[in-house]
């Protein structure tokens, strides 16, 4: 690294670009191929959790998985820490 | 037997036309018989890309049409014997592509015994994109270092793997390949822009090529000679290299490390 650069100092933000990237990547390949109703679903359902609890978006996961003969579409909700718990 | 091959990456203005050109080139350079069409319906520039604008005649879509013979519409390259380009349509009609006219001129081409047939992409995945991918064998998928294009560039394989003629007469698929381009190894090195490593990695893709960031490929555009052709520059070899992968040669990816400079450059060069 030059004198220059060293006073300039980027931050390293590869890193994060790729761990973005590993999620988002993981969540879209998940629903392809699935039926097209699933981001619907998934906004929907984020809509009735949030009468109850509110939780991020990132909270909720779908998955859908091929088995031999059937398809099983799993959901998976994170639900925040409460607070002082 | 032909071979058909998409160049698509999902993103705009990633370097599709750019390696359409360079690997078609490439490819006739080593004695191949190659033909490269133009997908970009209403955009065309791969004609400007290989220096044959003012050449044009007929086109794609006048192929298609019936309005001419494909003979008439092939643009013979000037400096390679055995390239021929097929320009795109300036029309604005979205639907002169159809499946079945262009199954109509891949068909001709391969009766033609075209070895290879380069297939440029417009970006997107509408109904060109999709028609560009749909006969291919294999497809190079153009990927910039950056998080929107390698977004895209997935997104693209999950078509490649479901919308096309391959992925669903059991052939065994479309064969894909990473191509890495405008790649900055100092930028790499500093930790600003993420490696062919990082991005192999989230992709799941083989590389066939990691072309440099380089100031040859705006002159080489300027110039209307595909970049490939310039004797003295790093991405004409490492376009080179990628043309030499697709024929199946094994070979060590270069130009990942940025070139030694001088003292001062390195002090002051930031
Ligand atoms: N390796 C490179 N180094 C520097 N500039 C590059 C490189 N590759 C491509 N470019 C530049 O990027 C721009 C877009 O390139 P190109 O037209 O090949 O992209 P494209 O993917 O075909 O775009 P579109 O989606 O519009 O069809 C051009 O200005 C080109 O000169
Ligand atoms: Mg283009």
């Amino acid at each position: 690294m030059g004198l220059l650069a060293m006073f300039r100092s980027k931050p390293a933000t590869a890193n994060i670009a790729k761990e973005r990237l590993r999620i988002i990547v993981a969540q879209e390949r998940g629903g392809r191929g699935g039926p097209d109703y699933l981001p619907l679903l998934r906004r929907e359902l984020l809509q009735v959790i949030h009468k109850y609890v509110n939780v991020d978006p990132e909270a909720v996961q779908i998955n859908l998985e091929r088995e031999a003969g059937h398809e099983v579409l799993e959901f998976s909700i994170a639900l925040p820490e409460k607070p002082g718990a | 037997m032909t071979e058909i091959i998409v160049v698509t990456s999902g993103k705009g203005g990633v370097g599709k036309t750019t390696t359409s050109a360079s690997m078609a080139c490439g490819l006739a350079r080593r004695g191949k018989r190659v033909a490269v069409i133009d997908f970009d319906i209403g955009l065309r520039n791969l004609d400007l890309i290989m220096g044959c604008e003012r050449r044009v005649v007929y086109d794609f879509v006048n192929v298609i049409n019936g309005d001419c013979t494909l003979k008439q519409a092939l643009i013979k390259d000037k400096r390679i014997e055995t390239l021929y380009v097929l320009a795109a349509s300036q029309t604005r009609d979205k639907d002169a592509l159809t499946e079945e006219g262009v199954r109509k001129v891949l068909d001709q081409l391969i009766a033609d015994g075209f070895d290879y047939i380069l297939c440029d992409s417009p970006a997107g995945i509408e109904k060109g994109a999709h028609l560009a991918m749909y006969f291919a064998d294999r497809a190079v998928v153009v990927v910039n270092p950056e998080v929107s294009s390698v977004r895209d560039s997935d997104r693209i394989l999950g078509l490649l793997s479901s919308k096309t003629q391959r992925s669903s007469n059991g052939n065994g698929g479309v064969k894909e390949h990473l191509l890495l381009t405008r790649y900055n190894p100092r930028r790499v090195a500093n930790g600003e822009m993420m490696s062919v490593g990082d991005i192999k990695e989230i992709l799941g893709l083989d590389v066939i090529g990691v072309v440099p960031e380089s100031p040859d490929v705006l002159a080489a555009s300027n110039a209307g000679v595909p970049v490939i052709l310039n004797d003295d520059s790093t991405a004409a070899e490492a376009y080179s290299d990628a043309v030499a992968r697709l024929l199946g040669e094994e070979l060590p990816l270069r130009f990942l490390e940025e070139p030694k400079r001088g003292f001062f450059a390195r002090m002051f060069g930031g």
